[in-house]
């Protein structure tokens, strides 16, 4: 239970939440408000001195961390196979070569598995989005009678450990039950199961109560249908959260790697993560390290881009975890 | 389903009229995509797993009941303690490593004013690297030669050459050494939203009564954040069990099955055996040790996180 008023916190950007907003805003208000340490100590010797320290070193620490490899991915990228098997940690390569760039994208085909990895993603966003507002939206906003029902249904898959399911998944994607056809070897196999994920649902259901209900009822003895609420109310209301929503779900459907190469055994249709370790084993390592760098690009750029609402998110989404 | 069609059913004519233009009809259009897909891919895969367990099914000869021989055999399995004991092994390790580092790394992010955001990004980077990118380049940085890349910065110092993920001592350590590389950036950010919530107060009167830096960290922040360091500790224990695409791309479970969890038997026995009821025998008794260990973690530390 400690947990749920950060969540509370990060989720009220609804104007209405605004108890939480404001002890969040008197903090980036005022910068010079203290933290564990006062501003006695700050003066003191030990921690005057020593505390830049420790943020020197410990920025350094994770600038290697964080920068250090992708750096070397890039010099790598662009060195000869020699360069990087003889002398991994040359700051200068003997020659740069522009043309594995090229090579990696014609030879190794990363052009054809990053469009993989794309229409992966936003399908995945899709039916996400599409299967948690819609669910979200009765079970918070229409509530019928049966919806605590669902509501813990749902509920209780967050707590089953995923590895019991992997196996039955696998069979349900080979013979649908019901319908009895195989999504093997279609993206469908990939973007539905994403959709049915409780964290989600649970996230947004948590936004929509947020909502005031007069409003909802005001859009109502106006006429609106329940459609034209979810449509004209609920979801332009709901920006920052199916924001986050979409960026978790599509940084998550780019870092999959177990249940595409499961499902899809065509390496025509694999996203880049299935095809690179296949791919590995056949190409000299100049062109890998180019393939490895031009996989990372776009999420490392998406994320620099998009940082605040990233680390938002992930904030976030430790809070609601039980 | 039932329950769904029981409402409408089970009224008279007149009150289903009422209910349809009340808009019971469009709940049920509204529910039906959230519905039909976790009865496809969440609710059937779980029930059908635990049916799955007690029946023969290898996809070509038509499902039979075995009773208790799939547990049976997976339990005697000659491979199951060494899966066993590598799967706690992977998880002791990765809380040793990455237990402390994230939570060290929050507290100091918070106390800097204006450049906090920055260790933030720079420490988060290694979280959106998709794994499999990142765990091909370490297998790089771990090449045993010594002009491996860790090899020779280790060589700087006379230390090494260490034959890393080729030896059965290393590479388990070596392959949490990079899954914690890969994490510490994440569990940081959520300590850091979590340490967002702390009253400045609280530190002030610890400071008045004469409590030191480090006693404030220690009996301050720690306690006011317990909560969630210890559902991110359990967190971490239900993913380390279930950790697959490291050891399974970094070593494939070598060498000498030095590095084969569990879910990479399970993995074996479905898709390279193909013994379905085998490895859903296994999934749900690992399924079930996970739920208890929550379980038995709710009530050990039920005392400590409500005082």
């Amino acid at each position: 239970m400690t947990s749920l008023p950060i969540i509370e916190e990060q989720v009220a950007t609804t104007p209405e939440e605004a108890a939480p907003a404001t002890t969040r805003k008197r903090r980036t208000a005022e910068p010079q408000e203290r933290g564990i340490i006062s501003h006695a100590d700050r003066r003191r010797p030990l921690v005057q001195y020593g505390l830049p320290v420790i943020e020197v070193l410990l920025f350094i620490g994770v600038v290697v961390a964080g920068v250090g490899p992708l750096l070397w991915l890039l010099k790598s990228g662009l060195s000869t196979s020699q360069d990087i098997l003889r002398g991994p940690m040359q700051l200068w390569p003997s020659g740069i070569q522009w043309q594995n760039i090229p090579n990696a994208w014609n030879q190794v085909q990363i052009g054809s598995y990053l469009g993989n990895t794309a229409i992966i993603a936003i399908g995945s966003l899709i039916s996400t989005l599409f299967v948690c507002t819609t669910g979200a939206f009765v079970l918070s906003v229409l509530r019928p009678k049966w919806g605590p029902v669902i509501t813990g249904a749902v509920l209780a898959t967050l707590f089953l450990p995923g590895v019991i399911s992997l196996v039955p998944l696998y069979l349900t994607i080979l013979k649908m039950p019901v319908l009895g056809f195989n999504l093997q070897n279609t993206f469908w196999a990939v973007w539905l199961p994403q959709a049915a994920g409780a964290f989600n649902i649970l996230v947004m259901k948590r936004y929509f109560d947020a909502i005031p209900r007069e409003l909802i009822e005001a859009a109502r003895i106006d006429g609106a249908s329940n459609l034209r609420l979810f449509t004209a109310l609920i979801l332009p209301m709901s920006k920052p959260i199916i924001g986050v929503v979409a960026l978790l779900t599509v940084i998550g459907s780019w870092k999959d790697y177990l249940w595409p190469l499961l499902v899809l055994p065509d390496p025509k249709m694999q996203p880049i993560s299935v095809a690179l370790p296949r791919v590995a084993q056949t190409t000299e390592i100049s062109l890998q390290m180019s393939a490895l760098f031009l996989a990372v690009l776009i999420p490392v750029v998406l994320f620099l881009v998009f940082q605040k609402q990233f680390l938002r998110g992930v904030g976030m989404s430790g809070g609601i975890k039980e | 389903m039932a329950v769904l069609t029981r409402t409408p059913a089970s009224q008279s004519g007149r009150s289903l009229s009422t209910w349809f233009r009340s808009g019971g009809l469009s709940s049920i259009v509204f529910a039906l995509p959230l519905v039909l897909t976790f009865l496809y891919f969440s609710w059937g895969p779980i029930v059908r797993g635990l049916v799955l367990s007690f029946q023969k099914n290898n996809l070509v000869t038509t499902p039979e009941w075995v009773g208790w021989s799939n547990f049976s055999y997976v339990l005697t399995d000659p491979q199951l303690p060494q899966a066993t004991q590598n799967t706690l092994y992977f998880a002791l390790l990765a809380l040793i490593f990455g237990f402390p580092v994230p939570l060290f790394l929050a507290v100091f992010i918070s106390e800097l004013r204006s450049t906090g955001w920055l260790y933030n990004v720079l420490s988060y980077l290694p979280a959106v690297v998709p794994p499999v990118v990142a765990i091909l380049l370490w297998k790089i940085f771990y090449d045993p030669g010594t002009s491996g890349l860790f090899n020779s910065v280790l060589g700087w110092f006379g230390i090494g050459p260490f034959a890393w993920l080729n030896s059965p001592d290393l590479a388990m350590p070596a392959i949490v050494l990079e899954a914690t590389w890969a994490g510490a950036g994440a569990t940081a950010i959520i300590y850091l939203a979590a340490l967002t919530g702390v009253r400045n107060e609280l530190y002030e009167a610890a400071e008045l009564d004469g409590a030191g830096i480090w006693r404030r960290v220690w009996h301050v922040t720690i306690p006011q954040i317990r909560g969630i360091i210890l559902i991110m500790m359990l967190l971490q224990l239900i993913g380390t069990f279930q950790v697959f695409t490291e050891p399974f791309l970094f070593t494939g479970g070598g060498p000498d099955n030095a590095t084969t969890t569990i879910l990479l038997l399970i993995y074996r026995y479905a898709f390279i055996n193909g013994d379905f009821g085998a490895a859903t025998a296994l999934s749900v008794l690992l399924a079930l040790v996970l739920c208890v260990l929550s379980v038995v973690y709710h009530f050990l530390t039920r005392r400590w996180s409500t005082t």
